[in-house]
Parts: structure tokens; sequence; C-alpha cells
């Protein structure tokens, strides 16, 4: 088997200055789709953040908190993530009048994530769910090997979620996501990691399990496997 | 539980700023009573119904003069600004560096006047030293802002961007902080254009072509009448502003003043480099090549010297005044912000901060120069001055604050309503409006000895007049050090008692 992408031995993760994930060990292979399930606060969030610190220039990271800057264009925010391969004075004057050849880059993926029509709006117009598609965008454009997504369709409708997944897997080698629809991370990834209480409670490729199967991560019945929202 | 150990903390910390309070107040009333307050002119009621007459009568001599005055005052401060906000924005880029902080806390330490006086000496009396006097500080006041707003702004959307290297830290800078940022920057420096009138006008007092300059010749004459249409003049300079002073045709005015009044100056190298190598070196220490034991000797006497009969009495006096301003502008914020809160004067709230603003418009030097008129030359008119000016200030931002007050339904009325219900809550605001503003209060304090009250601009005009630039600059970083010292402790102040203050319209 090749090396492994992301690679943790026995390591405690914290969130500012509180002890999240301990004695954590993790090895993620190029290639893989990896589902992050866990309740809230379990550590998802930390996990991918760590995963991001290890190889940072390969990542298209897409948080969930958009954090998006919400008196530029939906063109602004998604062009952002593309500023690192542009002068300085090409992006100001991208800033200040976009450019024929950003227009055409940022159009065919807005297109991509059906945004085309709020393509120059201002995006505290938009709605929560168009913003999280700008953030995707935003990821999607970094043109990176592997993506990191927090939680990226979680305020998408299950139809729409899925579009967006694939058009990620498509564009992109290796995927972590962090995901609260289990079915939905069975569907989509080869592999499952669920964790709880600071600790990794299951790792196991998708094919060998099943949804009820996850029902003890949320620390809920599994008739009811659809966990609150966070 | 809970409770019960908020609200011990809040009483212990309302128990700081009572005392603080107290000691103040205290320590003002001391200097109050070792301060000069006496009133030397004959008929000073007089004095201020000729004023009064002239106000009412404003006459204007020469059209072409007050205009020529107005467009002067107006393209110093469009200059200024423009030249302040590029270099402030500069600045501002490298504020996390301590010695970036420190320029710029240095720069604005030191008055427009101050500025202005040693620029007359390398430029003459020209545009560009117009220019400078106000570019200068007020690049380290935008400077100042700026990075305490890119510091504040949300930190998500730039640490969501790949973060590859430093080389693309600009781009991400303005595609992410800059935007989120910008409507405050713009808010802030337009606020500053209004200062940067008053500092252009006040700059006629030491001879640039303002209006201060026609105030001062026409007040020392007693010409009330024709003060008065340029005082008016200027009023409604700064009052209309907003109504043709527009964003999109700004472009327009900045191409017209530079037009209008090119930054030039008849000056040349050997005459700056003359002033640098000569001028502004201490007297024991001109035209020696190497220092030796004589020359250091004579030069540490010069110093004791100037510490002695200048830096030190001027020190003193301009701490004693600005306490007392202090105190005294705080009481008035006190009496005057119910004029612009809506718990007061519901109806009249447009007319009371009218009221407000107009006293605010008034440049404090101005005020202080009439005062002078009025009462001769004691610390009474700067008092009056600097507490009406800043009270207005400090009034207007606190009554606005009143605005956010929630009070329950049955509440009471009048003084009632004032002592139990607003004063309390809006206290804490008001001491961190009022300890924001203690460093301008002590740099104009410093600047109102240039009118003959002996602050430390008293000693600084002198030595200017006496040619002795040397003792000139040595009294300016001396004020210089006395602003940085008060605004480090009233920073100090108002972390101790947790006091939040946001830069706004300071």
């Amino acid at each position: 088997m090749n090396s492994p992408l992301f690679e943790f031995t026995n390591q405690r993760l914290t969130y500012e200055g509180r002890l999240v994930l301990d004695n954590l060990s993790l090895r993620i292979h190029p290639g893989e789709r990896v589902a992050l399930i866990g309740g809230s606060g379990s550590g998802k969030s930390t996990l991918l953040k760590a995963l991001r610190e290890q190889c940072p220039d390969q990542i298209a990271w897409c948080p969930q908190q958009p954090g998006l800057v919400p008196m530029l264009s939906t063109f602004h925010n998604i062009y952002m993530g593309a500023l690192h391969r542009h002068s300085v004075f090409y992006n100001l004057a991208n800033l200040i009048k976009p450019l024929p050849a950003a227009k055409r880059a940022v159009s065919e993926i807005a297109q991509a994530i059906e945004l085309q029509h709020q393509l120059f709006s201002p995006v505290d117009r938009l709605s929560g769910g168009q913003q999280q598609r700008t953030s995707i965008g935003r990821a999607l454009i970094q043109e990176r090997s592997v993506f990191l997504g927090d939680e990226p369709v979680s305020g998408i409708d299950e139809y729409q979620s899925e579009v967006l997944l694939n058009l990620i897997f498509q564009r992109h080698n290796t995927v972590v996501l962090a995901l609260h629809d289990v079915a939905q991370a069975l569907r989509v990834c080869s592999r499952v990691i669920g964790l709880k209480d600071g600790a990794i409670i299951l790792d196991a490729p998708s094919a060998e399990l099943e949804a009820s199967d996850l029902a003890d991560i949320y620390g809920i019945s599994d008739s009811s496997l659809n966990p609150p929202r966070q | 539980m809970i409770a019960a150990s908020k609200s011990s903390h809040r009483d212990s910390s309302a128990k700081a700023l009572r005392n603080t309070s107290f000691w103040f107040a205290a320590v003002a009333l001391l200097c109050l009573s070792m301060a000069d307050l006496d009133i030397s002119t004959p008929n000073p009621w007089g004095e201020l119904g000729l004023m009064a007459a002239g106000a009412l009568s404003p006459a204007v001599w020469s059209w072409p003069t007050l205009l020529t005055s107005l467009a002067n005052t107006f393209s110093f401060a469009l200059q200024g600004i423009a030249l302040a906000s590029a270099v402030g924005f500069v600045l501002a880029l490298g504020y996390r560096f301590t010695l970036v902080r420190a320029f710029c806390a240095f720069i604005r330490s030191i008055h427009e006047l101050f500025w202005a006086l040693l620029f007359i000496q390398i430029a003459g009396l020209s545009s560009l030293t117009g220019l400078l006097a106000i570019a200068i500080p007020y690049a380290g006041t935008l400077a100042k802002i700026y990075g305490e707003l890119f510091e504040e702004v949300d930190p998500s959307p730039i640490t969501n961007l790949p973060n590859l290297s430093h080389k693309g830290s600009l781009s991400r800078f303005c595609y992410t902080v800059l935007p989120l940022a910008w409507r405050s920057m713009a808010t802030y420096t337009s606020y500053r254009f209004e200062c940067a009138i008053r500092s252009s006008a006040i700059l006629g007092f030491v001879g640039l072509p303002t209006i201060g300059f026609h105030l001062e010749t026409t007040l020392s004459e007693g010409n009330y009448s024709e003060a008065a249409a340029f005082f008016y003049a200027l009023l409604l300079l700064i009052a209309t502003l907003r109504f043709w002073l527009q964003k999109r045709l700004l472009p327009l005015y900045l191409i017209s003043v530079f037009y209008y009044l090119p930054p030039q100056a008849q000056t040349s190298w050997q005459l700056v480099k003359r002033f640098i190598s000569e001028d502004i070196v201490p007297a024991p220490l001109r035209g020696q090549a190497n220092l030796n034991a004589e020359s250091l000797g004579a030069f540490g006497q010069w110093c004791n010297q100037l510490w002695q009969h200048q830096i030190w009495p001027g020190l003193i006096n301009t701490m004693l005044l600005g306490q007392i301003v202090l105190v005294f502008t705080g009481l008035l914020a006190l009496l005057l912000f119910p004029l612009n809160s809506p718990l007061f004067f519901r109806g009249w709230r447009g007319f009371g901060d009218a009221i407000l603003i107009l006293l605010r418009t008034l440049p404090e030097y101005l005020l202080a120069f009439l005062g002078l008129l009025i009462f001769g030359p004691s610390m009474v008119p700067a008092i009056l001055a600097l507490g009406i000016h800043n009270g207005a200030i400090i009034g207007h931002l606190v009554g606005r604050h009143t605005d956010e007050l929630t009070l329950r339904a049955d509440v009471g009325t009048g003084l009632n309503l004032y002592f139990y219900e607003v004063l309390p809550r809006i206290y804490r605001q008001f001491l961190a409006f009022l300890f924001y503003r203690w460093e301008v209060i002590l740099r104009e304090t410093a600047i109102l000895g240039i009118l003959g009250i002996t602050t430390l601009g008293f000693y600084i005009d002198s030595a200017f007049e006496e040619f002795r630039f040397d003792r000139a600059l040595l009294l300016i970083l001396a004020s210089a050090m006395l602003n940085i010292g008060v605004d480090h402790f009233a920073r100090w102040l108002r972390q101790r008692l947790h006091l939040k203050s946001i830069p706004e319209s300071l």
C-alpha cells in the first residue's frame, strides 16, 4: 500500500486549550473518501483542523462557518480561493473590476454549484444554503487534490447535497468530510470514522456497515437515525 | 449562586469606577486651587457684549478675501486628510510591529500647530507647510484607527483561505480584511475630515492663509462684526459638508484642490540642511565635530537650565490645566448628554443634538482666543474653551449611547430618571469615552500655551519667536512624551476598569 497522506500516532488534539481527542492514531491514504461522524462536540472539527495542518498546501478547505466577506460579491468570494495563483496586481485589478479570465474560471464553478445567477450580487443577500455553496465554490477553485469539508452540505436539501458531494468527489482525489447525515455518509463515502467521547470508536469500510451500526455513536436508539442538527 | 458572584463582581467594579472618579475629581480640585484663575480684563461683560453685538451684525469686508480663505481652509484640510489616509493606511498594514506603533504614537502626539511652526522654519508660510502640518499628525491618528479596525474584523474569512506563503498576503488582505473594515474606515475618515477643517482653520493663527488668519486679525482689532462673518462662513462650510462633499464627487474635489493650491514651497536643500544640522542641534553641541567632555558638560548644563526654567514648569502647568479640563469636560458631558438622548428630549432631540454638534464644531483654539479677549490671560479661557468643545463631543456620544438602553415601562422621569436609571447605566461608557479623549485634551492644553497660558506651548512658541529652534524641538519632544505617557496611562486605566471603548468619532 502507498504511504499515508495523513498520519497520527498516539496524538493529543486540543481545542482552545481543552483536550478533545486523546491518544489518537489514524491513517488516511490518498484516494480514500472518508466520512467523520459523531455528535456535536465529539471532535470532528478539531480533527479536520489537525488534518489541514498536516499538509496545508494540498488542501481545499471548506469550513463549517463559511466565513465569507459579506460585502463582496459571490464572484469575489469564490475567486478568493485562487488568490495564490495570481500576482497581487492581477488580484487587485480583479477586485476593482472582474477580469475576463477570472470571470470564465469562476463562472464555470458557479454553474456547477448553481450560483450563476447570483454571481454578482453581494454575498450577504444570499440565503444560508447559497452561502454554503459559495464556500464550496471557494474550495473548488483552489484545485487541490485533497478536500476537507466540515458539514459542507448541512443546510442543503438531500438531492442537491448529493449533487454537490459528487462534484467534490469528481474534482478531488482524497476527500474527508464531517457529515451528520449517517445514511448519506454510508452512501457516498468508502470509509466511516465514528468519534465519541474523545476517541475513535468506529473505523470501517462503509460497505461493511449498516445505518443501525452507527446509532450508538449518537447515543440514540436506532429507529430515529436523524441526529439533531448542530 | 452565579447571580450572587456576578453581582459581587459588579459591586467591586462599580466601586472601582466610583473610587477612580473620586480621585480624579479630588486631584482636579487640588489643581484648581493652584491654578491661575484671575480675570484681568477690567470689563469682561462689556467685551462679551461687544462680541454679542458683532455676532448679531456680521459684516463681510471683502468677499474675495472671505472666499479665498474659505477655499484655502478646505484645500489644506482635504489635501491633508487625503495624504494622511494614504500614509496612515500603509502604516496600519504594519501596525502589529511595536516600532510602527511607537512611530504613529509619536507623530500624532505632536499637535498640528507645532508641526506647522516647525515646517514654517524650513518651507515658510507655504502650501506645503499647511499640507504637511495636517497630514503628519493625522496620519498617526488614522494609522492607529485603521490598525485597530483591521485587528477587530472577523478573522474567519482570511484563515479559511489557502495560506501558502507570505507572497500572497497582500492579496488576501485586500479580499478579506479590507472590505470588512472599509465602511468603518470611511466613516471615521470622514469624521476626521471635519476635524481637519478645524485644524486647517486654526493654522491661520500662526500665519497660514486660512480662515484663522483673518479671525485672529479681526478679533484682535475688535472688529467683531467682520470676525463674525468669517466665523459663520466656517460654520457653514462644516455644516453643509454632507450635502456637497459626496463620495462620487470626491475625485473631482481632490483634483480641484491640488490644482487650486499645489503643495509647493520656496525652499532649498541648504536651508533644510542647515535647519537639521545646525538650528535644531542643542546650542552647546553646535559645530562640534566630535564630542568631548567640555561640550558634553555644557550640554548637560543647557539641559538642566531648560528643564528647570521651562520644561518642568511647562509640564506642571500642562498637567495641572489638563486635569482641571478633563474633569470639567466630564461634568459638562454629563450635563449635556440629555440633549442628544431620546429619554429626555424626545421631540426636541434633533435640536438638542444640533447644539452639541455646533459646540463641537467650534474650534477649541478659537474659543480660547475669544475667552482670552474676554477674561484676559489666565487659565479660565482655556478651561472654558476645552471643556465646552470636548464636553460637547463626549455628550453627543454618550447621548447616542442611551439609544441602546431598554428601561422598564414604569420608569420615573426628570432627575429621578437621570440619577437612578440612566447615569448608572451609561457611567462606564462615559468614562471610557473620557479616558479615550484624555490624550487629545492634553495635546490641546499644551497648544493653548501659544495664546499666553504658561503650558508647554507657551515656551515652545517663545522659543520659536526667539529663533531658538534647539529649545523649541526639545520642548516639543517633552510635550510628545507627556502625551504618549498619558495615552499609556489612560489605556492601562481603561483595561483595569474594564472599560470598552470603540474609537468611532473621538
